[in-house]
């Protein structure tokens, strides 16, 4: 075989050789083009997997971690939550309203697969400044992607986070998080068992769009990375899909079922029988095809959206075929299970490939890349900044840093998607995290995503560690306590050494903050070569939490609604210009030395606030982050003023420095004392700031007025920030 | 009262709507579209949603689902037919009322919060509100934007048909550039009613509000007073 053959489709020469010897002979070219998808990072994990080892990924809440096609946690009486992240971030660079459409639509499939009904979808989007026009189209593009197809299938979309940086230009990110619930009873896996049960594509037909997309996925964008066709999503298909498949898993006749994503019938066939220690036999004459004279290979690699790999058991295909007809689907018999362990692929009676399953999935390579501590890694943390004084009045930095896209209302943005379809959306976007009941239950979930990328690189470590405190801190600021994460890792390219440094580092941090605050990572997806023109993006480990509620009473809410509520400050009164909102804006400087989080410390914090609600002491929380103190309250604000008095402090780091593990609660007058004495027992700081009055905000600090603004000033720059950018 | 909710395929509010239903206590039945009749029933509800994908044009191949005959017949012959977003669309499709809509001015969709004005509280629908009553039902929608020639505008003023008008206070006016900012009609009998706004997505406190809850309760006054009256 020419070398130009495996090289176009992405393999190195020795990995051909590996495939070579695993096969024992010369693959012809649908074999390779097989292992080449398989052999991918997107599927095989081959680059990251030695490190995603690391996280812990046990707890007795977990009852599917990693390996599936999504997690699931226990919250009680009998009940589980399925969720999961991934990306679609190359294809929504090409065609941002697909792109974003068929992220959304892949991961619904991968959590209805595993026998649950979707309750909502999260979104956690980075693009480049909005100065730019082709960001403003990326916008658009994703959001009408987004509302086109979570709207169309009916499943609300809750929330997420949007940042805007540059690092994010010509490269946006798009990741998608989907929740569903199920009965344990119910849940499903991806396994092919069973000698002799059939083997079954069901929903929309194959056709010629998608083809090598994982490869895709797994380089760099430039100039010369030809994009294949990106896929086109039919939500009304899913829809369809999705009813029929839950109805089919209710019905008891399923083995295993799969989603065919990236790599198509290639990935799910292949990890369906490595995981249920079987062999799958296809014909692929019987596959049905939406174009004529498609070939094994375009029929392998395909990665048509709505379709799904189901293995029922034996003498049950009929009963298969009726549930989908009723909802206008066709199901097929396209080959059975067998028990020698071989992919094996027929056109027509003609063999056409025979791979070992092992050989494409346990036996894809593992790469232990080399990692370097970058240059600018040292360089920024030592840059000093002690001589940075506030730059303007305290007024203005807050009124820009409020209409400052990243932190502003992203209102323009989640009105476009339907967040109440199911009725069952106590905690609408914009809240620190979304709140859904559990009907029938007294019980709420909670679900956020979160990752600042500006902390991440400039200290990995510390950043990755941020992004699960951020997420933990914002279940907790509604009420719930975190029960797991997902997490979806997108980096630049691996093969160099800093860049894996930056992916070990974050990691390492994640697993850490997910260790210390008991919230074990079920699974996720890697995102590697975000890269445009050999400028990667800013490192961004996103972070995808689920909390649970035990009664719905008790959601707190993250703004004040009346006069006389009393505000806490739980933590350090100043926090730090490394790696601020303020740095960046005023001083264009991203620049710093980020203090390590004392992990057990936050921990009590976060206790401490759930203890409070427990016992009926706070009425909202609101977590500290991007822009600091003045931010977070004048967010708080927006409906009622506040008069707050902190004694001591440097004015800048008291208004606008950033540190995690800081949090603003506000309590009724009457039980101020109460929550005054649990801080005492939790042995946490909490400093009194002032009440709730008036239709301004105002702050003083160490005795001076420094910040006096009416709400009907801040409060319309905030709410229309993006909107006036984007409709302008 | 025997309510039926039809399922078409695309549908997403069906279920909402039997939720609602169940809160003010009834048991609701959902209509599977292929099904050809709703003899004894008493009250259909097209849901929201997006059937068949919306392809076409929304509302125009539901209007060609089996069961639609039948309610067609079922409404032409005074039964209570209540369509909600999508199923007003289907309603204007099949001709049950008036008028057809467009995408939203803007051409974005809008899920939000939105204040509506009670036009006719003399329906089977309104009859728990006052006239004049400023509401608030959220609204979903892309394609919203009622229109209607002038006759057929005027008809529906001279016959007192507008029955909900999206209004303007301090954040919310006409959203999605209906004429005379029209929100929900009736046909001029007053049994079948289209909308809009979501009312089974306002009928709880921790949700939307509750503003939404009297339509239902109006319903079952109607119906409560028709059985009394022997009728």
């Amino acid at each position: 075989m020419e070398p130009k053959i495996w090289r176009d489709m992405g393999l190195s020469d020795d990995e051909y050789q590996r495939i070579e010897k695993l096969m024992g002979r010369e693959p012809n070219f649908l074999e390779v083009g097989i292992f080449s998808v398989m052999w991918s990072e997107h599927c095989s994990y081959k680059t990251s997997k030695p490190v995603l080892k690391k996280f812990p990924t046990e707890g007795p809440q977990v009852l599917q971690g990693p390996g599936e096609n999504a997690g699931i946690v226990d919250i009680g009486d009998d009940l589980a939550v399925a969720f999961k992240m991934e990306s679609h971030n190359h294809p929504s660079a090409v065609e941002p309203y697909q792109g974003a459409a068929t992220g959304v639509g892949g991961i619904l499939r991968d959590v209805f697969t595993m026998g649950a009904r979707p309750v909502a979808v999260l979104n956690s989007l980075r693009f480049g400044p909005l100065t730019e026009e082709n960001n403003k189209y990326l916008l658009d593009g994703v959001v009408s992607g987004i509302s086109g197809y979570g709207n169309s299938i009916g499943i609300p979309t809750v929330g997420g986070d949007v940042y805007f940086h540059s690092s994010y230009n010509g490269n946006p990110l798009v990741n998608a998080m989907a929740i569903g619930l199920l009965e344990h009873k119910d849940i499903a896996k991806g396994v092919a068992t069973g000698v002799g049960n059939p083997v079954m594509v069901v929903g929309a037909k194959t056709g010629r769009d998608g083809i090598h997309g994982a490869t895709f996925a797994s380089v760099e964008l430039s100039e010369e990375a030809q994009p294949p066709a990106v896929q086109a999503g039919d939500p009304f298909m899913e829809k369809l899909l999705m009813e029929a498949c839950l109805e089919l898993i209710q019905s008891g006749a399923v083995v295993g079922i799969q989603d065919m994503g990236a790599a198509g019938l290639t990935s799910s066939s292949s990890e369906m029988a490595s995981r249920g220690n079987s062999g799958i036999e296809m014909e692929l004459s019987l596959v049905p095809c939406r174009e004529t004279g498609m070939t094994p290979y375009e029929i392998m690699l395909s990665e048509s959206q709505e379709r799904m790999l189901i293995v029922p058991q034996a003498g049950r295909e009929k009963e298969v075929e009726e549930v989908f007809a009723r909802w206008g689907l066709e199901a097929t018999v396209v080959g059975r299970v067998t028990d020698d362990g071989m992919l094996r692929l027929l056109e027509k009676g003609r063999l056409v490939a025979e791979i070992p399953v092992k050989a494409l999935t346990d036996e894809a390579p593992v790469y232990h890349r080399p990692s370097q501590e970058p240059d600018y890694y040292q360089k920024l943390k030592n840059t000093k900044l002690e001589n940075i004084e506030l730059k303007d009045s305290a007024e203005n930095v807050l009124l820009a840093l409020i209409s400052s896209p990243t932190i502003a209302s992203k209102e323009w943005i989640y009105r476009q998607y339907d967040y109440q379809v199911g009725t069952n959306t106590v905690v609408a976007p914009g809240g620190d995290a979304a709140v859904l009941r559990v009907r029938g239950t007294s019980k709420a979930i909670a679900m956020t995503t979160d990752c600042n990328s500006r902390y991440v690189y400039l200290d990995p470590y510390i950043g990755g560690i941020l992004a699960v405190v951020e997420a933990a801190q914002n279940i907790v600021c509604v009420g719930a306590k975190p029960l797991a994460i997902t997490d979806c890792l997108n980096f630049g390219n691996p093969e160099r050494p800093e860049i894996f440094w930056q992916f070990e580092q974050a990691c390492a941090g994640v697993a850490e903050a997910c260790r210390a605050l008991n919230t074990p990572v079920t699974g996720g997806n890697v995102s590697l070569y975000n890269e445009t023109l050999g400028q990667a993006v800013y490192p961004t480990p996103m972070i995808g939490m689920i909390g649970l509620l035990k009664d719905l009473d008790q959601v707190l809410k993250n703004q004040i609604t009346s006069e006389g509520e009393q505000l806490y400050l739980v933590g350090e009164r100043e926090g730090e210009l490394a790696g601020s909102e303020y740095l960046s804006r005023f001083e264009q400087l991203e620049a710093g030395s980020l203090p390590e989080p004392d992990l057990k410390e936050i921990q009590k914090r976060l206790d401490f606030i759930l203890e409070g609600n427990k016992q009926g002491l706070l009425l909202a929380a609101h977590d500290i982050s991007e822009g600091g103190l003045a931010v977070c309250l004048a967010e708080m604000t927006i409906n009622c003023g506040a008069e707050i008095n902190i004694e001591s402090g440097n004015q800048l780091k008291v208004l606008f420095g950033e540190r995690l593990g800081r949090i603003i609660v506000t309590a009724p007058k009457e039980k101020s004392a109460a929550l005054e004495t649990l801080a005492r027992e939790y042995d946490i700081p909490l400093t009194h700031l002032g009440s709730s009055k008036g239709k301004n905000l105002k702050i003083k600090v160490a005795g001076q007025e420094c910040l006096d603004v009416p709400l009907s000033q801040y409060r319309p720059l905030y709410e229309s920030a993006i909107r006036d950018i984007m409709e302008s | 009262m025997k309510i039926g909710v039809v399922r078409f395929p695309g549908s997403s509010c069906e279920v909402d709507c039997l939720e609602a239903w169940r809160l003010v206590g009834e048991d609701p039945v959902m209509i599977w579209h292929q099904e050809t009749s709703v003899k004894g029933f008493d009250l259909i509800v097209l849901p929201g949603g997006f059937s068949y994908g919306n392809y076409l044009r929304p509302g125009s191949i539901a209007r060609y689902s089996p069961i639609m005959e039948d309610v067609i017949r079922f409404a032409k012959s005074g039964g209570l037919v209540w369509g909600i977003s999508n199923g007003f669309q289907i309603l204007t499709e099949c001709g049950l009322l008036p008028g057809a809509f467009l995408r939203n001015v803007g051409l974005r969709y809008i899920c939000a919060p939105q204040y509506l004005r009670v036009e006719n509280s003399d329906l089977p629908f309104t009859n728990q509100y006052e006239k004049g009553r400023l509401i608030q039902i959220p609204i979903s929608h892309g394609e919203g934007n009622y229109t209607i020639d002038d006759e057929g505008l005027k008809r529906l003023q001279d016959n007192n048909q507008i029955v909900f008008r999206y209004v303007n206070t301090d954040t919310s006016g006409n959203p999605n550039g209906s004429r005379d900012n029209i929100a929900g009609i009736v046909n001029k009998e007053g049994n079948v009613l289209g909308m809009m706004p979501h009312p089974e997505r306002a009928v709880e406190e921790i949700i939307g509000g509750v503003d939404g809850k009297e339509m239902f309760l109006s319903v079952l006054k109607h119906w409560e007073g028709r059985s009394q009256g022997g009728a």
